[in-house]
């Protein structure tokens, strides 16, 4: 496949596997549609016809609650028929390869795979082997990518801070791990964040963070000051291996975000989280609860940005 | 071919002629872009009660199979309660009626309107659908392959103008 396979010879959204590669007109559009999507779910009646008669597999080798609902509920508020496969507990388990579970859907006629998968580079795969009118949308492949996360921040950002022109964005904790963290990180640079931090201990930083365009602290206290927008990242206790940490007591005291931390931070900073989170680990309750956090706005804005992607890959010839 | 008429004028004279149809259940609605511009001009010329709704109806379109999502939707707001309302829904240009039929799809998602009276300040030939308007400013003969469009000038000021379609 030539180029990008992301995008059709039209330049169009065909696949959304990363966000690494979109141009930033495209993510402009995604949240532009995003916002009238969110219109949509403001109403008594939250459906719009534009998938009627499509049918979305929801595909998830690794577990989730969050994401898959809220692609479910983003399909059914487009018309969509859904099917959730929990394929961790099925075909897989039985010996079938990953091709062959989506071929086998693809006879059933689908017409959007939604992939999550514990290894990199799941959804890409997935992409070069349907058919032309079939689409995959990555909810999140290892530590690869997980852009519709990442998108969903950049809306949230958006939606606080208006632009992204002036802004430091801090994001802390596990990065080495995290999709979400690369995802949103190539989607400031994109869009024209002048300032993002990573932070975190080093067994935690990947070893070429700097090139992705970041500054690195490994003081929490530095790297939080003046920060328009404090992103907190789960710490990622099933994918560690081997002593990358002491204790999540240890990693509570330095990198946790406590109110007395984040004052540290501007006045008007947001708190972000993917979620799930872990109180009292990266985050405490009183942060997590406060009045900075957005973390609730952030999973119902998910639910339109996943409406923008869904609708913008399905429509056309 | 014939000079196109003065849309300015034809707002005045909309304005006119709707005063009749305005009741205390009205609430008007203008369709993005064009119809919202017309739209607000007769809003303000009636004194409607009720703040002036705006559509895209970008999610409802027919062509969205064959075309995709229409570029730039905007999003709709409609800052009323649409059930039971008598209902003036406001386009620039009617042309096919697939816009109407898709506009009126989701009108019907916010509620159901005791009436909708259908507003335009133009129409030309070329009907798809069995849509057509109560109350048209002017009727506009366009040759094949041109399309009839409203523009909007830095101070304000509505044009017709005809442009190759496509």
């Amino acid at each position: 496949m030539p180029g990008n396979p992301q995008l059709d010879a039209n330049g169009e959204l065909q696949h959304l596997l990363s966000i690494e590669g979109l141009p930033r007109e495209l993510i402009l559009k995604i949240l532009d549609t995003a916002e009238s999507f969110a219109g949509v779910t403001e109403r008594d009646i939250k459906k719009v016809p534009l998938l009627r008669g499509k049918s979305v597999f929801n595909l998830f080798f690794e577990g989730s609650t969050r994401t898959r609902t809220t692609f479910e509920i983003a399909a059914k508020r487009l018309s969509a028929d859904v099917i959730n496969l929990n394929v961790a507990v099925s075909s897989t388990a039985k010996g079938e390869s990953l091709l062959d579970t989506v071929a086998n859907l693809s006879a059933m006629q689908a017409d959007i795979f939604v992939v999550r998968h514990g290894s990199s580079g799941a959804a890409h795969l997935v992409a070069r082997h349907v058919k032309p009118h079939e689409h995959v949308i990555n909810a999140g492949d290892g530590r690869h990518a997980h852009p519709t996360q990442g998108l969903l921040d950049l809306y949230t950002i958006r939606h606080y801070k208006k632009d992204f022109s002036g802004l430091t964005v801090a994001i802390v904790g596990d990065v080495l791990h995290s999709r979400v963290a690369r995802s949103l990180i190539h989607g400031l640079t994109t869009l024209g964040a002048p300032e993002v931090r990573v932070i975190g201990p080093q067994t935690l930083i990947p070893a070429g963070a700097a090139a992705l365009g970041v500054r690195v602290f490994h003081s929490m206290r530095e790297g939080l000051r003046g920060a328009d927008v404090v992103v907190m990242l789960r710490l990622q206790n099933e994918r560690m291996t081997g002593a990358l940490l002491p204790s999540a007591q240890e990693f509570n005291k330095h990198y946790g975000l406590t109110a007395e931390k984040l004052a540290l931070a501007k006045p008007d900073a947001i708190v972000m989280h993917p979620g799930p989170m872990n109180r009292g680990v990266e985050i405490d309750s009183a942060v997590a609860d406060g009045p900075r956090s957005v973390i609730l706005p952030q999973v119902t804005f998910g639910i339109a940005v996943r409406m923008a992607v869904m609708s913008m890959v399905a429509g056309g010839g | 071919m014939s000079k196109l008429p003065d849309a300015e004028k034809l707002c005045t004279q909309l304005a006119r002629e709707l005063k009749a149809r305005v009741t205390p259940a009205s609430a008007m609605v203008g369709i993005h872009t064009g119809g919202a511009w017309v739209a607000e001009r007769l809003h303000a010329a009636l004194g409607i009660k009720e703040p002036l709704g705006l559509l895209d109806p970008a999610f409802y379109r027919d062509d969205y199979a064959k075309q995709g999502l229409a570029r730039d939707p905007k999003r709709s707001k409609i800052p009323f309660a649409v059930e039971g309302r008598d209902l003036l829904l406001v386009d620039d240009v009617l042309y096919t009626g697939r816009t109407v039929r898709a506009a009126m799809n989701e009108l019907f998602d916010y509620g159901r309107p005791a009436s909708i009276v259908l507003v335009v300040l133009a129409e030309r030939d070329g009907r798809q659908l069995p849509v057509c308007a109560q109350l048209a400013g002017a009727k506009v003969e366009v040759a094949a392959g041109m399309r009839l469009r409203l523009r909007r000038d830095g101070a304000g000021r509505l044009s017709l103008e005809l442009e190759r379609a496509g």
